[in-house]
């Protein structure tokens, strides 16, 4: 399985959307394509929703993005985590590291209920 | 311009110098052994001491035929360790073994089979076994597959907790049973992230350290029997039988089909340690899963036979276990394998201590024999990283040898103290003739520990190994039944009494009884000094309907039962209570055996000895009641305990005071709950400062102290 990447740029920042598997043979792509980003120092989402799997190797590889973001500043967000890789990411405990999208879409929205 | 993190370094051996099979390859480091991702490839090393030619056989992930199977060049052998870098391997989809060729003549001790695909031991992580329960494909050649693993992990800020070894309350529990009841309420039953989800239950009830059964690789299918009244399948359930000393079980993992087995349970771990919560592991070094010569063959029974294992001068395997092996502990090359398994989980799981099964075994020289100076047992003791984790051992085998209160410790050592269990036991029932013992095992055992100190001694009345408390209180007999061996496994000599009625009963007074008894026992543990450990589900009363051997149940007998929490509120309100006590009382948790010796500021012995009349005990013996006052370096407080296992009540004379103080209520087992017991530091003055009434069978623990609670709070 692949993995495509595509970038899409906003005033907010950037969001790359990822289709396919996030896998030891894959994430090299994915990192490759997620370092300049970063680096850019605009705020980056990463869309996960037609990503099928991410794999420990893939976990890792996130990982080692949102590290390089917090070393840069930058605020990553994962957007469209399918209900079986947010399993998986909270089990491994790598889901406690980044912020979500559905979560922060639920903080913006009590503290605008406040 | 400084290089960037993301920069690969380029280095001479990442490039390949031979061409083995199709595949790239060099001459890998033979050290560390095991399956090591380097750049470019990965590094594979492997110990054979008599091979006389090893080949690595690679399986794309989950196939059964193999994909590569690359000869060792002998110039990728440096003494007796192969290694080999391969190229261009994906490491995540590849699984791994080694055939190795050698003689096959048992009787030196070889049995070399290059048709066998064997586990390599240092696997990090194993396939095969990926969810629990699943019937395997038997007929694969090749059963435990060992996979390559990434082993960075990001622990943030965790570092070992450090809680001094007196300051512990053990929790012993089993990762699948603590949360595998349908009613556990957890995400993912029977796991390490549904054990995760329980860490506020843990936290709640005080506990600072858990201690968990078997988490290493072995296989619960491998148990033939069946129940005989159902006919369902029995399992290997409490997982003494390990396949793979380093790879986490991967049927204890929500994501263990994923193989992320090693990151969940790093993560229960780190969630743990933030709440607080120490982790120790039994582990399982005196005998493996491999068995005796009618055993299957799995990894050092091909490698290299005679160095793991003991063996007979006929080639006949030693069974020091009772399982049908040994483990050669005492091999030069064995102590090396058991030190680098256990730095791996220090290092790698920060895992805080280590309970060792049969470690008796672990002192036994290569024919079997005890050793004076264990070298094994030295070398763990001073392990510059393991010089800070708890080592605890269980100081018999099954070949006969008992060193409780004798093990070579080397000031490090703690024993499970079997001693302890039997006496308390003896004295709940209400044997004659145990108060005089009964005194020493609540002091730390001295007879035993003089010279190591009240934390050597690990205090417990129930284990996985035997009955639980509210069996311990229900059953005179075993009752194993389930397990298809005609009950005649399992322990006989369990010191139990059944209150009146064998099992379960509607009679509210043996039920009041049963309930006190648990208490009692509970107050007596909590109270002694040494390192109290508690069996899961004792606090609320799990029962395993009499079956003392519950190896083989993956079922409700063996499951804590979730409902219970709220059925048996108040034992397990009376067990948080006394831990929360034990907690607020340093003298209960002295590191030193009390001596008599009085404390000048209080005037009163650091530990004295009282009956009916106060500084009167009765050692006689028909005596069961005896009654103990301590006070300690640190504390002000005085905590009385009086211990009745009569049945009759018996009026105390309580020992005087000094300096304002009076006597406090804190618990009374044969008082109706919620009055049973008070949280620490609310406790009532008594109406009467001399004397109090036990009732039968019952513990009433008191504290003397002034009536500002707060006034000599430990800190």
């Amino acid at each position: 399985m692949t993995l495509n990447v595509k970038e899409r740029r906003n005033k907010t920042g950037t969001v790359l959307v990822a289709t396919g598997e996030i896998n030891s043979e894959t994430s090299g792509t994915l990192l490759q394509s997620l370092l300049p980003l970063v680096r850019e120092g605009k705020p980056l989402r990463i869309d996960l929703t037609a990503v099928t799997y991410v794999s420990s190797a893939g976990l890792r590889t996130l990982l080692v993005v949102y590290r390089e973001a917090q070393h840069a500043g930058v605020a990553v967000t994962l957007y469209g985590v399918s209900e079986e890789v947010r399993f998986v990411m909270s089990a491994t405990g790598f889901l406690d590291f980044f912020e979500t999208g559905e979560a922060a879409a639920a903080a913006a929205k009590a503290k605008a209920a406040r | 311009m400084s290089e960037t993190r993301s920069e690969q370094v380029l280095r001479v051996d990442a490039y390949p110098t031979h061409e083995v099979g199709g595949y790239r390859v060099r001459a890998g480091k033979p050290f560390p052994f095991g399956a090591n991702v380097v750049p470019g490839g990965v590094s594979f090393s492997v110990f054979s001491d008599q091979a006389t030619s090893m080949t690595l056989v690679i399986y794309k992930r989950g196939e059964p035929e193999p994909m590569a199977e690359l000869e060792f060049p002998e110039e990728f052998r440096t003494g007796s360790v192969f290694a080999m870098t391969v190229f261009g391997l994906d490491h995540e989809n590849i699984e791994y073994g080694y055939r190795a060729d050698g003689p096959y003549d048992p009787v030196t001790g070889h049995r070399f089979d290059a048709r066998q695909v064997l586990s390599d031991p240092y696997a990090r992580l194993i396939a095969g076994r990926d969810v629990w329960g699943v019937e395997p494909d038997r007929s694969r050649g090749y059963q435990y597959r060992s996979r390559v693993c990434l082993q960075d992990f990001d622990w943030a800020d965790d570092t070992p907790l450090g809680i001094p070894a007196e300051d512990l309350v053990v929790y012993e529990a089993h990762v699948r049973g603590f949360t595998r009841h349908p009613n556990s309420g957890v995400t993912a039953p029977g796991t390490f992230a549904g054990l995760r989800e329980k860490i506020p239950y843990l936290k709640e009830l005080g506990v600072n350290c858990i201690e968990l059964l078997p988490v290493f690789e072995f296989d619960e299918s491998d148990n033939p029997r069946s129940n005989p009244e159902t006919g369902e399948k029995l399992f290997d359930y409490w997982g003494y039988n390990t396949v793979s000393f380093f790879a986490p079980k991967a049927g204890y993992a929500a994501t263990g089909r994923y193989g992320m087995q090693g990151d969940e349970f790093r993560t229960l771990i780190k969630d743990l340690h933030a709440a607080g919560i120490e982790v120790i592991l039994d582990v399982v070094f005196n005998h493996t899963a491999e068995g005796n010569e009618q055993g299957p063959t799995i990894s050092f029974k091909g490698l290299d036979n005679a160095t793991y294992y003991m063996l007979t001068p006929e080639g006949y395997y030693f069974n020091f276990s009772g399982t049908g092996n040994t483990v050669n502990c005492n091999h030069p090359v064995v102590r090396n394998f058991v030190l680098d398994c256990l730095r791996h989980w220090v290092a790698d799981y920060h895992i805080d201590g280590f309970r060792f099964d049969l470690a008796a075994i672990l002192g036994r020289s290569l024919d079997g024999t005890p050793l004076p100076n264990p070298p094994l047992l030295e070398l763990l003791a001073y392990d510059p990283v393991l010089r800070h984790t708890k080592l605890i051992a269980e100081a018999w085998d099954a070949g006969g040898l008992y060193e409780v209160g004798n093990f070579p410790a080397y000031g490090r050592w703690a024993e499970w103290n079997g001693k302890y269990r039997d006496t308390v036991r003896r004295f709940l029932k209400g044997d004659p003739g145990v108060t005089g013992e009964l005194a020493t095992r609540i002091a730390g055992s001295p007879d035993l520990y003089s010279s190591r100190g009240t934390a050597a001694s690990v205090n417990f009345l129930t284990a996985h190994d035997g009955f639980s408390l509210a069996d311990l209180v229900s059953y005179n007999d075993k009752h194993n039944e389930a397990n298809g061996e005609g009950n005649n496994d399992g322990a006989n000599d369990n010191n139990s009494w059944n209150c009146g009625a064998e099992g379960p009963t509607d009679d509210p007074d043996i039920n009041a009884l049963r309930t006190r008894q648990m208490k009692n026992a509970l107050a007596i543990l909590l109270t002694s000094q040494g390192i109290p450990m508690l069996l899961s589900g004792d606090e609320v009363g799990r029962t395993q309907q009499g079956n003392n051997n519950t190896y083989c149940q993956d079922n409700e007998l063996s499951w804590f039962d979730w409902d219970q929490v709220d059925d048996n509120a108040e034992l397990l309100r009376f067990t948080r209570e006394m831990i929360a006590f034990r907690k607020r009382h340093r003298e209960l948790r002295s590191t030193s055996h009390p001596t008599g010796r009085v404390r000048e500021n209080l005037g009163l012995p650091d530990i004295s000895w009282h009956g009916e009349r106060a500084w009167q005990p009765d050692w006689s013996a028909e005596s069961r009641l005896v009654a103990v006052a301590r006070c300690g370096a640190g504390d002000d407080d005085v905590v009385y305990v009086a211990m009745n296992s009569h049945w009759e009540s018996h009026d105390l004379e309580l020992p005087a005071l000094p300096g304002g103080r009076s006597w406090h209520l804190f618990a009374d087992t044969g008082a109706e709950a919620p009055h049973d017991i008070r949280t620490p530091g609310t406790e009532p003055e008594l109406d009467n400062a001399g004397k109090y009434l036990i009732g039968p069978r019952s513990v009433v623990i008191l504290v003397g102290r002034t009536n500002d609670p707060d006034a000599f709070d430990t800190p």
